[in-house]
């Protein structure tokens, strides 16, 4: 039986995050979930959006939240760790401040819109541990991803500040899903440390180091590649390797998506799962299974 | 070389700047402060800052409104909220800087030239405009605004995505435009309401002293 969730994609997964879109849809719907995405939704507002106004921010948000809750599925899938944080923070706000939620509220009324408050917001990672579960998953593996030796990266904005359905220092979500998957977990301290974010486009000197001192743990932790849940995690440790060499030498690791890894090994094709829009490109699979398995 | 006193005078305070940060929604706890220093330990970004956080947090409560609006920190925070999830005290130091960055594009006292301001309001305009971000857009009308220099030194980056199929070259924007631009007219409304009350409190005020 499919299960069905509203989709909010945001601005990253229809640009540079393509491939997240491309590898997550695929790999939900092997595993009987349908993605239905949100009519003529908005920016979520992002970091920048708060840093001019709040109100402002939190009321963008509401449409989408708005919009959700009319299209009738129980809850709201944001695999943009930004997205997710923004669409969850607000609805902190309406419920912790009522001076918030009033003017959220004249403003949806504006536009015919309501929001009672009811839809949560998830994260597809959440979505696929705790509702879907690892063992529904593990059977719908084909290709086991035995040897592959992966660097888990969680990044901030979906541990903090809101821990919702993992540990803030030492989430784990992430390494029992790639370890069901047939992946070797390394021991990665700098899980959860910040990629730099935006800053590595604004002010190049500290938002690359950032996306270095990540890249660099991986590599000296004997990792092949990392894995993330977020768009922009996945850029800046994929796009900026040039600039990083130049500054600190080379420190070339592959970064993808942990819905492409899935993909992978639920046997669906490379190109399909979008690994061709990587910068640093991912090694062949290091232990193929015999042909006559899979798609 | 430029000198500069490094040492602040009663006189550089703007009297009331600390308790107006800590009224609002979110920023409360800033009196609670007991300057530990954790958020400046935590920090990914503090080894570039001109004040640490710690120092920012002391400076708000202080009033030292003009040596905070102007300083690099607040755009220097990444918004990862490990200093708040470690303040012992539990104030949300990065809805504080949130605060602080409003506040510094309000009274346009931000770091001229500084592409991250530039950043924020050109993201805000685009949203406000087309309701989604084109994010390549985003990024060209930034560094022209900045530093155009910066942005020819990006078209490696430019042509690779371009080649991997990650530089759209539509316009994103959503059908139902003239929703937003409503409702943001709300928030606009409720907060010019806010102000002519406090003017005629003021007034109100002034006229009653006048009269004693």
């Amino acid at each position: 039986m499919t299960t069905k969730y509203s989709y909010f994609p945001g601005c990253s997964l229809k640009g540079i995050g393509r491939a997240y879109e491309e590898s997550l849809l695929p790999v939900l719907r092997a595993l009987d979930v349908e993605l239905e995405e949100l009519e003529d939704w908005n920016c979520c507002g992002a970091t920048a959006y708060m840093a001019i106004d709040e109100v402002k921010a939190c009321v963008l948000a509401s449409r989408n939240l708005a919009m959700a809750e009319k299209l009738g599925h129980k809850e709201l899938v944001a695999p943009c760790s930004a997205c997710y944080l923004v669409l969850n923070k607000t609805k902190h706000y309406l419920q912790d401040s009522p001076a918030v939620r009033g003017v959220i509220e004249k403003a949806l009324a504006e536009v015919n819109m309501t929001y009672s408050g009811n839809t949560p917001v998830r994260h597809p990672l959440d979505v696929m541990i705790h509702s879907i579960g690892l063992d529904a998953i593990k059977q719908r593996v084909k290709r086991p991803l035995t040897g592959l030796k992966v660097a888990p990266y969680y990044g901030c904005q979906i541990v903090r500040p809101y821990s919702t359905f993992d540990d803030q220092y030492n989430p784990t979500t992430m390494d029992r899903l790639l370890e069901a998957i047939g992946c070797t977990i390394v021991h990665f301290p700098l899980k959860t440390r910040c990629c730099g974010a935006s800053l590595t486009g604004t002010l190049p000197e500290p938002g690359l180091l950032c996306a270095r001192d990540i890249l660099a743990e991986a590599i000296t932790r004997g990792a092949d590649l990392i894995a993330t849940v977020c768009p922009l995690c996945q850029f800046n440790l994929d796009g900026y390797h040039d600039k990083i060499a130049k500054k600190w030498g080379p420190h070339r690791i592959p970064t993808v998506y942990f819905t492409q890894l899935m993909g992978l090994a639920f046997g669906l094709g490379e190109r399909e799962l979008g690994l061709h829009r990587g910068f640093v490109p991912m090694q062949p699979l290091p232990a193929p299974v015999p042909v006559g398995v899979g798609v | 070389m430029k000198i500069e006193r490094t040492i602040k005078y009663e006189a550089d305070r703007v009297k009331g700047f600390g308790d107006e940060v800590s009224s609002v929604p979110g920023c409360e706890k800033l009196q609670a402060c007991i300057q530990c220093g954790t958020c400046s330990g935590v920090c990914p970004l503090s080894i570039y800052m001109d004040y640490s956080p710690r120092q920012v947090m002391a400076m708000v409560r202080s009033d030292f409104k003009n040596e905070v609006l102007t300083s690099h920190t607040v755009w220097l925070c990444a918004s990862c909220y490990q200093c708040t999830v470690d303040c012992p005290r539990e104030i949300r130091i990065t809805d504080i800087m949130y605060e602080l960055k409003q506040r510094a594009l309000q009274e346009g006292i931000y770091p001229k030239k500084f592409s991250i301001p530039v950043l924020a309001k050109e993201f805000y305009k685009m949203v406000y405009r087309y309701g989604r971000v084109s994010e390549n857009l985003l990024a060209m009308t930034m560094f022209l605004k900045s530093s155009p220099l910066e942005a020819l030194k990006m078209w490696r980056l430019g042509l690779g995505l371009i080649l991997r199929g990650r530089f759209p070259l539509t316009l994103e924007k959503i059908k139902r435009r003239d929703e937003l631009g409503r409702m943001m007219k709300v928030v606009d409304q409720v907060k010019i309401n806010k102000l002519h009350d406090e003017l005629k409190q003021a007034r109100q005020h002034v006229a009653a002293r006048s009269q004693a």
